[in-house]
């Protein structure tokens, strides 16, 4: 069987600002088509590792291939969805115009009046449900509101892959769902491939082929069932750490030490927990 | 309205208008992103700075106008240079603006028979302007107006949203400094109306009076263009009839515009309100609170 073209490709990439090493030495395919979780305790790396696919920053050994060529700056074949931002609430500028900036936001010139554009824009804001807020001030609308909009802008172009930095944070549970629904409909319909970072991994877990775990430049890859086990993420942590499965959902409980946890990320910490 | 009409005649007003025309078309479209890129601060210190600069060339005997845009424009290339982040901007702008205005003091004292001039440019000269100051005025405004046309769509995606733009290879960091420089040749076309003190008048108050009016941002720039000229001509004009200072009226005037746009007119407008359709928004943001 002819091997399929990885969407994403690390070999052997080690990221690095100035002496400390973010990650080192990750080798991983991301095949088309696949939904990759992307965990770790905060300043793990997870959003250098979105940066590095985007182009923005540069291993300093190993090498990144995307859609089968090196990370540049505007690669086309990109969709991305930062991390939370707000928006002032009064700055001039409607969720249809936030779209719009992911088509032709990046081209020089006014930008004349464009039916067609107009249409795609259109299309888009329909399929993430947004036309009743499309034409409000962007900076007024709700979190939920703004984040698929934001997913509308991130699809406008047509991209293969798809990066979402915490998008889901700040969101409650209902829209947590429906922008969760909204990528995997997407990536049904597309077969395109998503790298979605999180430091909950709960509200996607039913839809993940394989998830990347940092922790301080350690990593380890491979379905949830693989890596999300007590003794993997013990490797990671290089400590004493149970992966709990309670009501389906999966918790990572670290013991703790005397500053508290020793995993500092209050999403896999449930309070109840007795310290031992 | 006769003395109105008699004195359009004369052609010191026939330059003042000229100028002022052109003057608040370029100040219109750029306190739209000075307002948006939060800039009230590196505007001031552009002005301050182009006031050092014209003191400098009037020292030497130069054009003036020319002296306040040499005086902005190297500064606007320092605080490009040495910072154009948000954060810590404001820090460098401070560190560049205290250094140059201790020169334009420097060129004062060395300048016998000054307090005229200095006056004029801290506080406005419109009606002052020679024919050859309103073709170099057209010429700057004319450049100013090509090189935003030019950066438009890409400086907006870098205001709004910075993180996609780079994303997308927009080149942020280049564009700040490129804002930078249009904003210098803005402020040293808007002093010749308001001054140098009364510059946000022109390159902040328009701005924000418009994105008051509408959500649309291609509108929103006709709104401030369309208040600026308001601001700019109304003031000439009743300058001229009443013979007090144009900074006078024009900063009075686009305060008017402000606060009409901000309690009269804006809060009527149904497209700025939450939500356009059945309270989505409003709805959301009670549960999620």
């Amino acid at each position: 069987m002819e091997k399929i073209r990885p969407a994403v490709r690390f070999e052997r990439v080690t990221l690095s600002y100035g002496e400390r090493s973010i990650w080192s030495d990750l080798s991983l395919d991301i095949a088309p088509g696949t939904l990759v979780a992307i965990l770790g305790p905060n300043g793990s790396g997870k959003t250098s590792l979105l940066r590095a696919i985007l182009g923005l920053v540069t291993p300093s050994t190993g090498r990144i291939e995307v859609l089968g060529h090196a990370p540049h700056r505007g690669d086309p074949g990109i969709g991305y969805v930062p991390q939370h931002s707000s928006f002032d609430p009064d700055l001039p500028f409607r969720g249809r115009d936030l779209v719009r900036l992911g088509l032709d936001g990046h081209r020089w010139g006014i930008g004349l009046p464009d039916a067609a554009a107009r249409g795609r824009v259109d299309r888009v804001i329909a399929s993430v449900d947004a036309e009743s807020y499309a034409d409000a001030p962007i900076g007024r609308l709700s979190g939920g509101e703004q984040q698929r909009l934001r997913i509308a802008q991130a699809l406008v172009a047509d991209p293969q892959i798809l990066l979402c930095d915490e998008p889901l944070a700040n969101l409650d549970l209902r829209y947590q769902q429906t922008i969760t629904a909204l990528i995997s409909a997407w990536r049904e319909r597309t077969r395109g491939t998503v790298l979605f970072v999180t430091h909950d991994v709960n509200p996607v877990l039913g839809l993940v082929d394989q998830v990347l775990f940092v922790v301080s430049g350690r990593w380890a890859a491979g379905r949830p069932d693989e890596v999300l086990t007590s003794e993997r993420m013990s490797e990671l942590y290089r400590s004493h750490v149970d992966v709990v499965r309670v009501h389906g959902r999966i918790v990572v409980v670290g013991e703790s030490t005397e500053s508290g946890f020793n995993i500092e990320e209050p999403h896999h910490v449930p309070v109840a927990v007795e310290p031992h | 309205m006769d003395q109105l009409v008699a004195l359009l005649g004369y052609e010191f007003v026939q330059n003042a208008i000229a100028a002022g025309f052109v003057i608040a078309i370029v100040s219109g479209v750029v306190s739209g992103f000075v307002v948006a890129r939060n800039m009230s601060f590196a505007v001031h210190a552009l002005a301050e700075l182009g006031f050092t600069g014209a003191a400098g060339f009037i020292l030497l005997r130069l054009s003036p106008v020319l002296g306040l845009l040499a005086g902005t424009a190297v500064t606007a290339v320092f605080i490009g240079a040495l910072g154009v982040r948000a954060r810590g901007r404001d820090v460098v702008v401070g560190v560049v603006m205290a250094f140059g205005l201790g020169l334009g003091v420097l060129f004062i004292t060395l300048y016998k028979g000054y307090a005229n001039q200095a006056f004029a440019i801290l506080f406005g000269t419109i009606t002052g302007v020679s024919r050859g100051d309103v073709i170099l005025l057209v010429a700057i405004g004319a450049v100013t107006m090509l090189a935003l046309a030019a950066v438009y769509r890409p400086l907006t995606f870098a205001t709004v949203d910075p993180e996609v733009a780079e994303a997308r290879g927009v080149p942020v960091g280049a564009l700040a400094v490129a804002f930078l420089l249009i904003m210098a040749a803005a402020v040293a076309e808007a002093i010749q109306v308001v001054g140098v003190l009364l510059i946000l008048t022109l390159l902040i108050t328009p701005g924000a009076a418009a994105e008051r009016l509408t959500p649309r941002p291609g509108l929103a720039t006709v709104y401030s263009v369309g208040i600026a000229l308001l601001c700019t001509l109304g003031g000439i004009l009743l300058s001229l009839v009443t013979n007090a200072p144009v900074s006078v009226f024009v900063t009075t005037l686009s305060f008017a515009c402000y606060l009409v746009a901000r309690f009269v007119i804006g809060p009527r407008r149904r497209e700025l309100r939450l939500a356009t359709a059945g309270g989505t928004a409003a709805q959301e943001k009670a549960t999620t609170a």
